[in-house]
């Protein structure tokens, strides 16, 4: 993913990403925990982006705004990072990404520092502000409820080196309402099935550690 | 009786006891010269401290020896701060310039730098110019290191973002690297501002005809007590002022801290 997101250079292989449109940037990521600026407001970490693309600030705030609405931080704009609990901090995080329209979207574990509920509230609110965009998202997570949720294909990675075991194709139909898909009979079925595919992974990782 | 129990709350016990502790002091201390237990020779009488304060405040003296020493203090500080500033982001920005300039500030920095100030005059003259650098040298170490510092405590994942995001250098430098070290910043130059009290008293005790230090040098050698005490006593109030002054740019610099602080 730190490839993809371009903070390192790949030591083979190449990277191709196709492009629509060359001025929209390639990717934006939603980093895990910690990663907005404890100095500026919400407003200015979600319109960061934005801002180091040029954008003036007029066209910034207005478009960061309407994002926050959509996400229920309105009131919150002019709050510091620390005056925000996990769940809105990663939020901003996410309309930071999300509001330079990027051709992808990268997300590396965005909700696992969360709880529970504030877990499954934000898968809620990222499928409602993705569906529609058509955005193609890159989302790593050690969660297959996570996974299944939210993808449409899984691809289930090997313990190190990191390589593709297998992928898995995701039906569920959308636009999804991701807490009825817990309750469909495929869901469990398919989850006992990765389960098996990681188990195999876990053990051998552990084997390795020994 | 409801009041007396309000105003009694426990912060303004405190406050009351943090003002009336030095009060019982003085009190105490202005007896005892009455009752003749000091000898006036050695430890005046708070009252006559005041007296001698008041005559040199009217006479002027206080202000000319005060706004001197403060000039210096001030045109020092700025000379050592800005550089030690700049420096020491560019330090923790980059391992290259880390690599080249952290041997010599490990050299240069235990150095005393009131030793320095006989070379100094010699290269400078007698003038304000070797006090002024003095000072300088005095602040600047302190600024740069703790500068560098700030830089190193910011969070990797914050240089992460602004790469992924697209941040061009200045904008890394204005969103990323300077508010991100602020903290520490403001941690040098207040540290700064205390070397630059005692380097400058120090200066005036020896090599100026002007200045608080100048002042306690010069009553000390006509045995004027009160003036002595008088002039460690501004220069208490001075150093408490500043350090106020500064905590209060700290507030209005960094508003994302007010409630931490």
């Amino acid at each position: 993913m730190r490839i993809l997101a371009g903070l390192e250079t790949q030591t083979s292989g190449t990277v191709e990403i196709a492009r629509a449109d060359p001025t929209r940037p390639l990717n934006s990521m939603v980093f895990q925990d910690h990663s907005l600026f404890p100095w500026l407001t919400v407003l200015d970490n979600a319109a960061f982006g934005l801002e180091m693309r040029g954008v003036p600030r007029a066209e910034r705030r207005e478009r960061t705004r309407s994002l926050l609405d959509a996400v229920g931080l309105t009131r919150f704009c002019d709050h510091y990072p620390h005056q925000l609990s996990g769940g809105m901090k990663q939020r901003v995080s996410l309309v930071r990404a999300f509001v330079t329209d990027p051709e992808v979207l990268l997300m590396d574990e965005p909700f696992a520092a969360l709880d529970a509920q504030n877990r499954v509230l934000l898968q809620d609110e990222l499928v409602r502000i993705w569906e529609g965009s058509g955005k193609t998202v890159v989302y790593i997570t050690h969660s297959i409820d996570e996974a299944l949720v939210l993808g449409d294909r899984i691809i289930v990675m090997t313990s190190s080196p990191g390589q593709l075991k297998e992928m898995i194709p995701v039906d569920f139909p959308r636009p999804r309402n991701i807490f009825q898909i817990r309750a469909r009979p495929e869901f469990g079925a398919v989850s006992a099935r990765i389960w098996n595919i990681l188990e195999l992974e876990v053990m051998k990782a552990r084997e390795g550690q020994r | 009786m409801r009041w007396g129990i309000d105003l009694l709350t426990t912060e303004n016990k405190e406050r009351l006891l943090s003002i009336a502790s030095p009060a019982a002091l003085l009190a105490a201390w202005q007896l005892l010269s009455w009752a003749g237990a000091l000898d006036p020779r050695f430890i005046p009488s708070p009252i006559g401290i005041g007296e001698a304060g008041y005559a040199l405040i009217r006479s002027g003296e206080l202000a000319h020896h005060v706004s001197i020493s403060l000039l210096r203090i001030l045109a020092g500080f700025l000379i050592g701060a800005v550089p030690g500033i700049l420096v020491g982001l560019a330090m923790g920005t980059s391992r290259w310039v880390r690599a080249a300039v952290d041997p010599l500030v490990a050299a240069l920095f235990p150095i005393p730098k009131i030793s320095l100030l006989p070379l100094i005059m010699l290269y400078l003259g007698i003038g304000e110019a070797s006090k002024i650098a003095l000072v300088a040298l005095g602040v600047v170490f302190l600024v740069l290191i703790n500068s560098m510092a700030g830089v190193l405590a910011i969070d990797p994942i914050h240089f992460d973002v602004a790469r992924n995001y697209g941040a061009p250098r200045y904008k890394l430098w204005t969103r990323v690297v300077i508010p991100g070290a602020l903290p520490m910043i403001f941690v040098g130059m207040r540290l700064g501002i205390g070397v630059a009290f005692i380097v400058i008293v120090a200066a005036e005790f020896v090599a100026a005809r002007s200045g608080i230090g100048y002042l306690i040098w010069t009553s000390w050698e006509t045995l004027r007590i009160e003036n002595m005490f008088v002039g460690i006593i501004t220069i208490t109030i001075l150093g408490v002022a500043t350090t106020l002054l500064l905590r209060e740019i700290e507030r209005v610099a960094m508003p994302w801290r007010r409630e931490r602080v």
